[in-house]
């Protein structure tokens, strides 16, 4: 085999892997002050894992700011822009994850190093995800942030619900993985070559081919569980019930934003030519997603399972554009990488929401959220902010992202994007049904049990609640302002 | 070359694989049912990868293997932490919460 004998090592741009880097070394630290100060280093170890995040946003400014494209290992790895954007809205629902743990976990005496080192283990995976091009690294990707979301599913040894909220993700995350591969290993087969601009040439061209066909179905459908779209969505709401509340907001939001990224650097850049299996995929899966989902939440008496649903809902908005993505490739991208942001401070803030309350309450039922507005007007108005943005209402950022939607179904134009549409609209309708009536129990119900205590929000949660309340009111107010990092992401991905 | 014999082995072993998943109850042999398709997919990627004459496919297949032993790993202790709450390892048990 003279391949092996050409072997050259690859040059490194440790430039370009500094923020993984960093990452990987405050991971590696949070052991290390475990191990030697045990006991004793626990109270430093939320700060530790946010310093290790904050720290991380710098070598992604200086590459921003450098602006070069830079690519390694023959196009598996690259940094662009698009990946940069990404990297930050990870880090930045990772602080956001880490400021809601902080008392969660110390006051119910779990492990805590292992808890942070997890968590920073799973977005290293994710930072890695925005920046695959290639089938073996988004492989690795994908495994490096699941593996330990599982653990952090099943994080409550000894209480059941955790158990099963853990098994139940890790069954389907492993089993859906093993169907992607099998996909990827057709793809492989066809193109001979892992790397997705090898693959946009060999699959992009020609006659359908089945075996082509199946492959590629195969992949989508394992990024389907994924980002639970119905109907491979079974396990979501279980696991986000039964998973410490902090881990579900991580699941929600990071995990999801993990696999809608590699859907669009496979859909955008290695598929695009295949539109006659994407298009129709995206369009029944989105349709689907969004209507089950709404229609399942209306039901739900438990707030955790009414996100639960909620979010399975949101995907399937995010999923919208992919629909339309050979039509107008360029808008499509900038719509989901726009959703993706929005989503990930209005759906954090509405956690942080149900983790301060739940303090006070010890229940999820919506019932408790009785007469909130009379003990905590503060807690209430913020719920009230971050609700009115998941269902679009417009001074809160939601809006935009459903317009930057309908701009991209619009800018595809024909009678499809237009029924996609019509589905998106109406479902925005159902939404609101569910929304409103945790705002009327908010604002309108008498106090639960007659105890109209105040809430207590503590330091850490009450800064998650102040980014999550600002980024999402900005959204909103200053549309251009995520506009821009919509647009910029665009060009570099489409591009590359 | 083979090709055509060594795919036929990956998608019955791949069938078998989804079959046991499916329909078996007991946490371990979902466990090895997953890995049954892990494995289709490493004939796949050899198989494929000889036949383009390059090692990427073999290099895939290395990673599929280190990364199925750590799931393993952590799917074991899942089930291990669910036997020792329960007393049970039949996933079937496990429904107090309804999808």
């Amino acid at each position: 085999m003279d391949v092996l004998l050409a072997f050259t090592r690859p040059s490194l741009d440790w430039h370009a892997l500094a923020p993984e880097l960093t990452l990987l070394a405050f991971g590696t630290l949070i052991t290390i002050v475990d191990i030697i100060w045990d006991e004793r280093s626990k109270q430093a170890m939320p700060t530790l894992a946010g310093m290790g995040l904050l720290a991380t946003l710098v070598p992604i400014l200086t590459l921003a700011v450098d602006g070069t494209e830079r690519s390694m290992f023959g196009g598996a790895y690259v940094v662009d822009d698009f990946s940069l954007v990404l990297k930050a809205l990870f880090l930045i629902s990772g602080y956001v994850v880490v400021l809601m743990s902080v008392d969660y976990i110390r006051d119910g005496d779990y492990y805590e190093n292992e808890y942070y080192t997890l968590m920073l283990t799973s977005l290293l995976g994710m930072v890695m995800m925005s920046s695959s091009r290639d089938l073996i690294s988004v492989f690795v990707a994908l495994e490096l942030l699941s593996i330990p979301a599982y653990m952090l599913a099943a994080w409550r040894k000894g209480g059941p619900r955790s158990n099963e909220a853990g098994l139940k993700y890790y069954l389907m995350g492993v089993f859906a993985s093993a169907v992607m591969l099998y996909g990827m290993s057709l793809v492989y087969g066809l193109a001979g070559a892992t790397s997705f601009d090898a693959i946009a040439q060999e699959l992009g061209s020609g006659p359908s081919n089945p075996v082509a066909v199946l492959g590629i179905l195969f992949v989508l459908i394992g990024f389907a569980f994924k980002v639970s779209a119905v109907p491979f969505h079974t396990w979501a709401p279980d696991t986000y019930e039964g998973a410490p509340t902090p881990v579900t907001a991580f699941l929600a939001v990071a995990s999801k934003t993990a696999g809608m990224v590699a859907l669009i650097q496979l859909v955008f850049v290695a598929f695009l030519g295949r539109e006659d299996v994407i298009q129709p995929f995206f369009w029944v899966i989105s349709a689907l997603t969004m209507t089950v989902g709404n229609l399942i939440a209306l039901r739900q008496t438990n707030i955790v399972r009414l996100l639960a649903y909620s979010g399975i809902a949101q995907g399937g908005f995010m999923l919208v554009p992919f629909a339309v993505a050979a039509d107008a490739p360029a808008r499509a991208i900038e719509a989901v990488v726009i959703y993706l942001a929005i989503y990930a401070f209005m759906n954090l803030g509405a956690f942080t929401v149900v983790l301060a309350v739940a303090r006070k309450t010890r229940s999820g039922e919506i019932d408790s959220y009785g007469g909130l507005f009379r003990y905590a007007p503060g807690l209430a108005v913020a719920m009230t902010v971050f609700l009115a943005a998941l269902a679009g209402i417009p001074p809160a950022g939601g809006w935009f992202a459903k317009f930057g939607l309908f701009r991209a179904l619009l800018d595809a134009g024909g009678g499809w994007a237009a029924g996609l549409a019509v589905v998106v609209a109406v479902n925005t309708v159902i939404a609101f049904a569910y929304y409103a009536r945790v705002l009327t129990q908010m604002w309108f119900q008498p106090v639960a049990d007659g105890d109209d205590r105040p809430i207590v929000v503590t330091g850490a949660l009450g800064a998650a609640l102040t980014v999550t309340l600002l980024a999402t009111m900005a959204f909103g107010v200053l549309p251009g302002l995520v506009g821009h990092f919509g647009e910029v992401s665009v060009l570099s991905a489409l591009g590359g | 070359m083979l090709l055509n014999q060594f795919l036929i082995l990956g998608a019955v072993l791949f069938a078998i694989g989804v079959y046991g998943v499916l329909a078996r109850r007991n946490g371990v042999m979902v466990l090895m049912s997953i890995e049954l398709m892990l494995n289709a997919v490493n004939i796949n990627l050899v198989a494929f990868g000889v036949q383009h004459g390059v090692v990427s496919g073999q290099v895939f297949a290395v990673f599929v293997i280190a990364v199925a032993a750590a799931e393993v790993g952590v799917g074991l202790a899942i089930v291990l932490l669910l036997y020792r709450n329960r007393r049970s390892i039949n996933v079937e048990d496990f429904d107090l919460m309804r999808g």
